[in-house]
């Protein structure tokens, strides 16, 4: 049954995501709020890991969360599955080719959807601040508001956010720098 | 039959060699499909890839998918399709698998820590970068807000958000053309 889950939603997942890159990450969040075979904080896990090796970030995404789900066919599954819908609309797109590239319908929708596109990875990326940066359960138990705030990964997101912004390497460097951190520091 | 497996080689060593995918893997493309094989010219590969980029699924893969159905039409767009995901598929399944096995060490939780905080920051990037190109007028600004308020207040579905802007963007210039 898992098979038949992991086909729709990454059909699905491939058919809807448009701009590349992390724009799967919203719909990997409705599959997490779903289905109990992938879990809500694998998610950043998930990126790191699909950040730091080659590849296409949502293929490698889709893979991982497959293969958490059910084992290396279901890595198979929702990998090809991610792809179908590509396979098909490129090809008829390719049949009129001229038509789709001069089009002002498509022009339009794109005016309209790329806003929306970098407002779906914002509302994924706050999914990933609530876990990574707040202890909202910690909070709710003792309501204590000094709880709502993890200090040690909030200074090393600071320090990050400033070496990013000025240095501009690769992200694989400051994943590695970060593992590093929160194994000396216990995180 | 030789340009079948060309074509999927020549993708799986453009998916194994390039991190990250979108444009970190254009050089490779035109090393690949331009200078190498003669796929497509320099200025077909940038159609291609700008097409790619808004049609739906990921770039990298939907580019192949137009090489290969170029070349060798329904088999050439399979071949070099499954060539661009096939070094993810063997990287991901073995570190997916090794995370697995080792995921109870305690080091290894403490790494996973520090590693969600610079995904914050990856994505935060992303997403003001992202946001710089996309956003572009009023219009543009109040689709962001909506689009961020129905999907963390409401938890919309990315689905009906993608259809609806879609929309929009068309009223939007269908309005503004008549006015």
């Amino acid at each position: 049954m898992v098979y038949l889950y992991l086909f729709l939603e990454f059909f699905k997942t491939g058919l809807f995501s448009v701009g590349g890159g992390l724009a799967t990450l919203p719909f990997l969040y409705q599959i997490a709020e779903r289905y109990d075979w992938l879990p809500i904080e694998l998610i950043p896990d998930m990126i790191a890991v699909a950040e730091s090796t080659p590849g296409p970030i949502g293929i490698n995404m889709a893979t991982y969360a497959g293969f958490n789900a059910a084992g290396v066919l279901g890595g198979v599954l929702a990998t090809l599955s991610l792809v179908l819908p590509s396979y098909i609309i490129i090809i008829l797109i390719s049949r009129f080719l001229e038509k789709f590239r001069d089009s002002k319908l498509v022009d339009a929708a794109f005016y309209g959807l790329r806003p929306a596109v970098a407002g779906l990875i914002t509302v994924a990326g706050w999914e990933i601040f609530r876990i990574a940066l707040f202890n909202a359960d910690l909070f709710g138990a003792g309501g204590n508001i000094l709880d709502l705030f993890n200090f040690k990964a909030i200074i090393l997101f600071a320090l990050l956010f400033y070496l990013v912004k000025k240095f501009n390497k690769h992200p694989i460097f400051y994943i590695a720098g970060a593992a590093v951190v929160g194994i000396v520091f216990r995180f | 039959m030789k340009e079948l497996f060309d074509l999927f080689l020549a993708f799986a060593r453009i998916g194994a060699l390039t991190f990250g995918g979108g444009y970190a893997m254009l050089p490779m493309l035109q090393k690949e499909v331009v200078d190498k094989y003669h796929w497509a010219t320099e200025d077909e590969l940038m159609d291609y890839y700008a097409i790619g980029q808004c049609t739906p699924g990921i770039i990298a893969v939907n580019t192949a998918t137009f090489i290969g159905y170029k070349r060798r039409g329904l088999i050439g767009a399979a071949f070099s399709t499954l060539g661009m995901v096939f070094p993810s598929l063997v990287i991901i399944t073995v570190i997916a698998a090794f995370i697995q096995n080792f995921a109870h060490i305690e080091a290894v939780q403490h790494a996973f820590a520090g590693i969600r905080v610079a995904v914050c920051v990856l994505i935060l990037t992303a997403v003001i970068k992202l946001g710089k190109n996309a956003i572009k007028d009023k219009a543009g600004l109040v689709i962001f807000l909506l689009v961020v308020a129905g999907g963390i207040l409401l938890s919309a579905s990315p689905v009906l958000i993608v259809v609806l802007a879609a929309v929009a963007g068309v009223v939007i210039r269908k309005v503004r053309g008549r006015a």
